[in-house]
């Protein structure tokens, strides 16, 4: 299992990149953490997620 | 500096608080804060710092007034149809407190002017409304070592993070860079409510506050979302820059705001 945003999901064994396509994020307005360390956009699709990985999402919005 | 008692009377409520108290409101006072933009982010913004006494406050808007900006951009009134922004603005906060000295920079902030607009500030507010002046503001601000607050506000939903140089990551470590134009958005179509604009724009004057005063905990390396119709905010806690930012990583691919200049060009709203 996998925590995301602090809730555990069964997504092991995907990429940043599969899994937030299964999800209402706009891959590109997003900041992704994982276990402490920010995830540069290039790897989303590379970072395979394991075992006890905890995911920090959070969406940003441009206007003002 | 010496407190007048009309200024005594005017600051009280800071006074009785342990955390400003009257060395706290000297500093307020001696501080110079510049918003970027004097909209619906902006308009809290402003406000606050003018009510607080902040001594200096710049505003940087070449936007006029329009209806549609009535419904959230509440430094201005009905009168200002068709008024400079940063005129304005600058009237509403002579009248609310006169102890405040605006300085007027009625210009959109580009590759070529900004850095000599921050340069006389302590503080930034990116209270502007597209991915690319916020990349611009980021930039700058990281190169040029200055602390700015980020927001961001559409529909019902915004978020808030901190920049101080060298404590934390930056915009461009979040998020990589400008997202590319989703041409499915559009300013008039997604909407926004006023007073989540209004509450987004407040927490940004409550961190430039905190930050002057050095009092408190900065969002640097905490980005703070709100939900207005969850009525949640959430806090992502995201500590440690990244280390291959292109702008304020160990190996930085932008070390000039004219190198990216291309990134920075497009129009408002998202």
């Amino acid at each position: 299992m996998v925590k995301v945003n602090g809730v555990q999901l069964n997504i092991d064994g995907k990429t940043i990149a599969e899994y937030i396509k299964t999800t209402q994020y706009d891959i590109r307005r997003i900041a992704v953490e994982r276990n402490g360390n920010i995830v540069p956009k290039s790897e989303y699709d590379k970072v395979v997620l394991k075992e006890g990985d905890s995911l920090e999402v959070v969406g940003f919005v441009g206007g003002g | 500096m010496v407190l007048t008692e009309e200024m005594a009377e005017r600051y009280s409520r800071h006074f009785v608080l342990k955390e400003i108290g009257v060395s706290g409101q000297k500093k307020l006072l001696q501080a110079k804060v510049l918003v970027i933009g004097a909209g619906g982010l902006g308009s809290a913004a402003l406000m606050y710092l003018a009510a607080a006494g902040t001594g200096v406050v710049g505003i940087a808007d070449f936007d006029r007034v329009s209806l549609s900006n009535l419904q959230r951009q509440v430094i201005h009134s009905s009168g200002d149809v068709g008024v400079d922004k940063t005129l304005s603005a600058e009237k509403f906060i002579s009248r609310l407190n006169p102890d405040v000295r605006v300085i007027l920079h009625n210009a959109k902030m580009t590759v070529d002017n900004i850095q000599n607009v921050i340069s006389g500030y302590d503080f930034i507010l990116d209270c502007t409304d597209s991915f690319e002046s916020k990349f611009l503001i980021n930039d700058a601000c990281v190169l040029f070592k200055k602390p700015y607050s980020h927001a961001g506000i559409v529909r019902f939903e915004g978020q808030i993070m901190t920049y101080v140089p060298e404590k934390g990551p930056c915009l461009r470590c979040l998020l990589g860079g400008v997202p590319p134009r989703d041409g499915s958005i559009t300013c008039s179509s997604a909407g926004v409510l006023g007073a989540a604009a209004g509450v987004m724009g407040s927490l940004q004057a409550i961190e430039a506050v905190k930050y002057i005063l050095d009092i408190g905990d900065l969002l640097v390396g905490r980005v703070l979302r709100f939900d207005a119709l969850k009525m949640q905010f959430s806090a992502f806690d995201f500590p440690k820059s990244d280390s291959g930012c292109a702008v304020c990583g160990a190996n930085p691919q932008i070390r000039s705001l004219a190198d990216n200049r291309a990134e920075y060009e497009g129009t408002g709203c998202m």
